[in-house]
């Protein structure tokens, strides 16, 4: 490090409690700003959990499906037409639905129940217990073991249960990649079983997955699907469907981006005031420095010198402590939605930045607007 | 005397405009050479550390010029005059101002390295000049920490650690006692100039006039004399 950086770190780093205060402001709207996009984040993955889950490239819907779990039924007809596109190597049905589960205890659960295409299985669970093969059992479910499996009264294989007043019987257990939103626990089951337990509309099939011969036949298929007035979507644009859905529709994104954008605000305004003050305290150093000799541009680099030592010190705090929090809130509540992503970060990084060059911008019109003669003066 | 170290110009200099317009040196014209203790005297508001602030390219004046070792500092862009305060030039500020939060060594350092020199040569050299003012074995504490004295000596440290040509002083010796100014100046005179050197002290500390080669007077923006002092007490430069 050069020697006027480090008199520069000198400067901010003695003055301990000013420079706490700074850490305190950054630290604080990091960590603000991380919790509210973690916890959104969080959410948005958590409702495409079953696009996750499924696993399939292309899902074809009713245009006005917005969200995984509202499906809209789809004639039978579209799936032949499907089956019968060029470029598709198949293409099979899949049931989205919600039943009632009257526990031994005699209470009710709603569980989420997802239908497999009984030729093929397709989009079936990894199972940590039981066969796959036994899903075609009399009554079989399977179970998936997330953090709603609880409420569930944590059944074994072969515990018997009531769904929608029928018999059911857990055969197997499994694990998904992403747990849902909704806070309740999800079963597969074969579809005409779902479609037998669960009353429906004329139609039942949720979605219709796809797998394509190539991924270039993808953009012929989707529009072949288009003609028959219906939506195929890539797993990607149906997750970004269903983000945008919660972003934009649901005020939740708007909720969540005004909390981001106060905690900006306020640490914005803490670490600006703060470093502010540091450097109106400081101005007369920086005054007898420019009349010893200390260049302008050398003042500058001083300046951002020290705001982005701060900047960084407090991101890095802001992260830790957030990344903390939420680790601790998930060993407490397994349903607790919050992920810190790279984009998170990266945003958050940025308004760091953002914070870091609007205080030293500040400090630096008021440095060189500094006439060495009026410290001279006295 | 030697060479010319600084020559001034008619030098005028105002502040404000119309009504408010206030004249703080009006054409001042004199020479200070290097070897020389130069004394500028004269009432509050007379325009001392006008003048001193434009010989030593920290304030522009409104007319006339300012030759420093022969170069015309007004003409220069004002990263060079940055330049020539830092290699010719060092000033010791009425109010010291030291930097609180570095130790003193450190703020003895601070021209070294502005010049650029490496941290821990430049804390080798500002220890040796703590030693020329005395003040070794206060090397590590903060300035807040010392006396009045001990913090204008850590200032003339300061000053002259980068080797200037020129020393400036405003009011040394204000917020001192009439004992310690005595010692400060006599150090000065003694340790500080030598015949390469040419120092400016602003006072109006009579007490300590017998140091002086030359004192110039000012009143209300004029140099009203220039006497030299034939009987001042003369240089002993132990300073290499
Ligand atoms: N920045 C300034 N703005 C307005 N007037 C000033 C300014 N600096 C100095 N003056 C005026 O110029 C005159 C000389 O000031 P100064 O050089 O500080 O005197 P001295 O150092 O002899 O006490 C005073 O009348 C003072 O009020
Ligand atoms: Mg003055």
């Amino acid at each position: 490090m050069s020697s006027i950086l480090k008199i520069a770190l000198k400067l901010l780093v003695n003055d301990r409690s000013k420079f706490i205060a700074l850490l305190v402001g950054i630290t604080f709207a990091v960590f603000l700003m991380i919790m509210m996009m973690s916890m959104f984040s969080g959410i948005l993955s958590r409702s495409s959990s079953s696009v996750y889950n499924v696993g399939a490239k292309i899902w074809v819907m009713d245009p006005a499906v917005n969200n995984a779990t509202s499906s809209i039924p789809m004639p039978d007809y579209v799936l032949s037409s499907a089956r019968s596109i060029n470029g598709v190597k198949y293409a099979v049905p899949i049931y989205f639905g919600n039943a009632l589960v009257k526990l031994k205890s005699g209470a009710y659960q709603a569980v989420s129940v997802v239908g497999l295409d009984d030729a093929t299985l397709y989009g079936r669970p990894e199972l940590i217990e039981g066969k796959i093969e036994d899903i075609y059992a009399e009554s079989a479910f399977i179970v998936v073991k997330d953090a709603e499996f609880k409420k569930l009264e944590s059944p074994a294989v072969g515990t018997e249960f009531e769904i929608n007043d029928h018999r059911g019987l857990v055969v197997g257990l499994a694990k998904v990649a992403s747990g849902g939103l909704f806070g309740i626990p999800t079963v597969y089951t074969t579809y005409h079983r779902a479609i037998t337990y669960i009353p429906s509309m004329r139609f039942t099939t949720s979605y219709i997955l796809i797998e394509p011969k190539h991924e270039s036949d993808i953009p012929f298929i989707q529009q072949q699907i288009k003609k028959l007035g219906y939506q195929a979507l890539t797993r990607d644009q149906f997750v970004r469907k269903i983000s945008d859905f919660y972003t934009y529709q649901t005020g939740m994104g708007m909720n969540v981006l005004m909390m981001t954008a106060i905690s900006f605000i306020v640490g914005l305004s803490i670490s600006g005031q703060t470093f502010y003050t540091f450097i109106l305290e400081n101005l007369e150093r920086f005054g007898a420095l420019k009349a010893i000799g200390a260049k302008g541009n050398e003042l500058i680099k001083m300046i951002l010198f020290q705001a982005s030592f701060t900047a960084l010190i407090g991101y890095g705090l802001g992260v830790g402590l957030a990344s903390a929090l939420m680790i601790l809130a998930k060993l407490r509540l397994p349903s607790y939605a919050a992920q810190v992503t790279y984009t998170n970060l990266t945003f958050a990084f940025f308004m760091v930045l953002i914070m870091a060059g609007v205080s030293s911008y500040i400090g630096i019109r008021k440095v060189l607007q500094i006439q060495p003669f009026d410290i001279f003066r006295g | 005397m030697g060479n010319v170290a600084i020559k001034a110009n008619a030098l005028v200099k105002w502040f404000g405009e119309g009504e408010a317009k206030t004249t703080a040196v009006k054409s001042a014209s004199f020479e200070a050479d290097f070897g020389e203790l130069l004394y500028i005297v004269g009432p509050s508001g007379s325009g001392k550390t006008t003048l001193l602030s434009m010989i030593s390219g920290i304030l522009k004046p409104n007319e006339g010029s300012v030759l420093v070792e022969g170069k015309d500092i007004w003409q220069m862009k004002s990263d060079d005059i940055a330049d020539l305060r830092l290699h010719k030039i060092g000033f010791v500020f009425q109010d010291y101002h030291l930097f609180p939060r570095l130790t003193t060594v450190e703020n003895v350092a601070i021209p070294l390295i502005l010049k650029k020199m490496d941290w821990n040569e430049a804390l080798k050299v500002g220890l040796e000049y703590l030693e020329i003012v005395g003040l070794k074995d206060k090397a590590q504490l903060q300035p807040v920490k010392l006396s009045g004295g001990e913090q204008q000596r850590v200032a003339i440290a300061r000053a002259i650690a980068g080797k200037p040509d020129i020393l400036i002083f405003d009011e040394p010796t204000a917020s001192l006692d009439g004992d310690t100014g005595r010692k400060i100046v006599e150090f000065v005179k003694t340790k500080i100039l030598n015949p390469e050197r040419c120092v400016i002290i602003v006072t109006h500390d009579s007490r300590i006039y017998e140091y002086a080669d030359s004192i110039m007077k000012m009143e209300d923006g004029n140099i009203i004399a220039f006497e030299r002092n034939t009987n001042a007490i003369p240089y002993m430069s132990h300073e290499k």
